[in-house]
């Protein structure tokens, strides 16, 4: 297990180098100077050459490279070049709305996805398990931004249960406030990686009800649902986890479209402004935590697998 | 393998999801081709005077805020749809298998290499792809494109890595070697034409994904700019309105649903109809890896 852990760990420290790396390399090698760009097609060469001296960008590429990550090791990720704030304390603010944001999402995915997931295998012969997976398909195929405009129309400007935009400005003092406008958008995110999360437990149990030990429980006098529940549900679950996992990156990417779409004052928003305005080292870091996010979630869900299925383990040892 | 190539469409059409998916899939092709030539109204017809007019003649989805007949922008919308998908699709297609080679055919160091390489730029999400590219580029079509087809380039890679595994130590390749073909021929020749049924499914919903991918990042800025009219654009432009005239924002969304659906849905049957292993096994619902995009 340690030894798992061990090359787990070598492997995600290697996959974080990877990622700052070509973080990095795509905002400097593709075509058109950053500086340039920055400075807009107004720009005068002055400006130009000026950015370029501020930016650090008449340095060598590996100089530029280690005294970015270098300082992003120390938790010094540079300093916006428009609001001139640090980026940490930028993201960290920003964090407090998508953090929650995305536990939130992933809560309502997992209320939805789960039940409904093993009632649509255990009933896959009958009308409403049929009915339940072609919906969870319909919904799948529908973009985020619209299952929000439509939850907005009706939840906010018809029945006046939400408030459609924004984020109060007191933050978590309010906990109340805070939590009230962040529910519609996490049902939001939720209900799309539901239907797609559904789908995965929906085959996950119909594979348990095959094995033999949920057939073996049957044989003995329980009934299907019974064997299941009691015999199969433990595989399942497993299951269950390593999907999250993969599904944690489309709840990072629904929480930047939500953000915007909800007005809230996140890291996604924030992402997208930066990318407008092009301020490089904001981008820089907040795909950096992006990605890494992804990445240590991705460890973490691993590790979690490898220590609840014993098989696995014995494998490694 | 022959005959599953040759007899992949009556299994599709027999059923009614695949009748489905190739029924709407159709449609919108159809649709971007005649827009090419024919729109009920010009493109660029803004009447005031006809703003916000209910769906009826001769506007049969009704008019948006500056009078444009919605109609018209969805038929050139599709056009942008079919474009995205397309593009995504070749660009995913050339990345996918020059990486599945690198990682078969090259020496130890290299294959190991690019392994860990796919692992980890599988955790990019196309959304910080679109971002990377977005702030070079700026705001353009290619963004979408170039970003789905990248990640879905590295998903494919990973679906077909083992796939090219099993078929390069088949009994027709050690065949084909013995009667002194280069790799390169063999790989032409047997490799590829072998592992194109895979491809396939796994292009059609990438398809999908990158018709999701356009609406969610046209809407943030990284994707069509004004002058593409796009589905996404579109429900982007009439989210403002979505109070007074909910209609001008259902139209666009019900289009990328559809489609999406569509190819989706023939995705899993092409799934069904051409993977041997899965209809010996009980579960076919087994949804396929799916990469983690959307937007």
């Amino acid at each position: 297990m340690i030894r798992y852990i061990l090359t787990r760990s070598a492997l995600l420290t290697g996959g974080l180098i990877v990622a700052s790396l070509l973080i990095f390399l795509a905002l400097r090698v593709l075509p058109g100077d950053v500086a340039q760009v920055i400075a807009g097609a107004e720009g005068t060469p002055e400006q130009v050459a000026q950015l370029r001296e501020e930016l650090g960008l008449n340095e060598p590429l590996p100089v530029q490279y280690f005294s970015w990550i270098g300082g992003v090791v120390t938790g010094d990720m540079g300093t916006s070049l428009i609001t001139n704030t640090k980026v940490v304390d930028e993201l960290l603010e920003k964090a407090e709305v998508t953090i929650p944001l995305g536990l939130m999402a992933m809560g309502v995915a997992l209320v939805i996805a789960v039940p409904l997931g093993i009632l649509s295998a255990l009933r896959r012969n009958k009308m409403s398990g049929t009915a339940l997976s072609v919906g969870a398909q319909g919904v799948a195929a529908v973009p985020v931004i619209w299952a929000g405009m439509v939850l907005i129309l009706v939840f906010s400007l018809w029945l006046g249960w939400f408030r459609a935009q924004g984020f109060p400005r007191a933050g978590w003092e309010k906990p109340g406030d805070a939590f009230m406008a962040l529910v519609l958008p996490a049902i939001t995110i939720g209900i799309v990686e539901g239907a797609v999360l559904m789908r995965f437990v929906r085959s996950a149990t119909l594979d348990a009800v095959t094995r033999d030990f949920v057939r073996t429980a049957a044989a003995k006098g329980l009934t299907r649902t019974q064997a299941l529940l009691r015999h199969g549900l433990p595989s399942v679950g497993l299951s269950i986890i390593t999907v999250l996992g993969l599904q944690v990156a489309g709840i990072v990417v629904g929480a930047v479209v939500i953000e915007k779409l909800f007005n809230l004052p996140g890291i996604g928003r924030m992402l997208i402004d930066d990318v407008g305005a092009r301020d490089l080292p904001l981008v820089q870091g907040e795909l950096l935590v992006l990605t890494a996010v992804v990445l240590l979630i991705g460890f973490a869900v691993d590790i979690v697998h490898r220590i609840l299925d014993p098989r696995l383990r014995e494998a490694s040892e | 393998m022959s005959t599953q190539r040759t007899g992949w469409f009556r299994p599709l059409w027999r059923s009614a999801t695949g009748k489905f998916g190739l029924i709407v899939v159709t449609i919108v092709v159809l649709t971007a081709l005649v827009s090419l030539f024919w729109t009920p109204f010009p493109a660029e017809l803004a009447n005031v005077d006809d703003r916000w007019l209910g769906p009826g003649w001769p506007h049969i989805l009704g008019t948006d805020n500056g009078g444009r007949d919605m109609l018209t922008h969805i038929m050139l919308g599709a056009r942008t749809t079919v474009v995205v998908a397309v593009g995504a699709a070749v660009i995913s297609t050339i990345i996918g298998i020059a990486l599945a080679c690198l990682a078969t055919l090259t020496t130890r160091l290299m294959r190991e290499a690019m392994a860990t390489l796919i692992d980890v730029l599988l955790a990019f999400p196309v959304l910080i792809i679109a971002a990377m590219l977005a702030s070079i580029a700026g705001q353009s079509l290619w963004v979408v494109v170039f970003a789905v087809g990248i990640g879905f380039g590295v998903n494919m890679a990973r679906v077909t890595r083992p796939e090219l595994r099993r078929v390069l130590s088949s009994d027709y390749v050690l065949a084909g070697k013995a009667a002194g073909l280069t790799t390169t021929q063999n790989v032409l020749r047997h490799v590829l034409p072998n592992i194109a049924p895979v491809y396939i499914v796994q292009l059609s919903w990438s398809m999908g994904v990158a018709v999701l991918a356009e609406a969610g990042l046209s809407y943030i800025g990284f994707g069509a700019s004004a002058n593409d009219p796009s589905w996404g654009r579109l429900l982007a432009e009439t989210q403002a309105f979505i109070n007074i005239h909910p209609l001008a924002v259902i139209w666009p969304g019900l289009a990328i649903s559809l489609t999406v659906l569509a190819l989706n849905l023939l995705g899993d049957k092409l799934r069904e109809t051409t993977d041997p292993t899965l209809s010996r096994r009980m579960v076919k619902s087994m949804p396929a890896p799916m990469p983690t995009v959307t937007a």
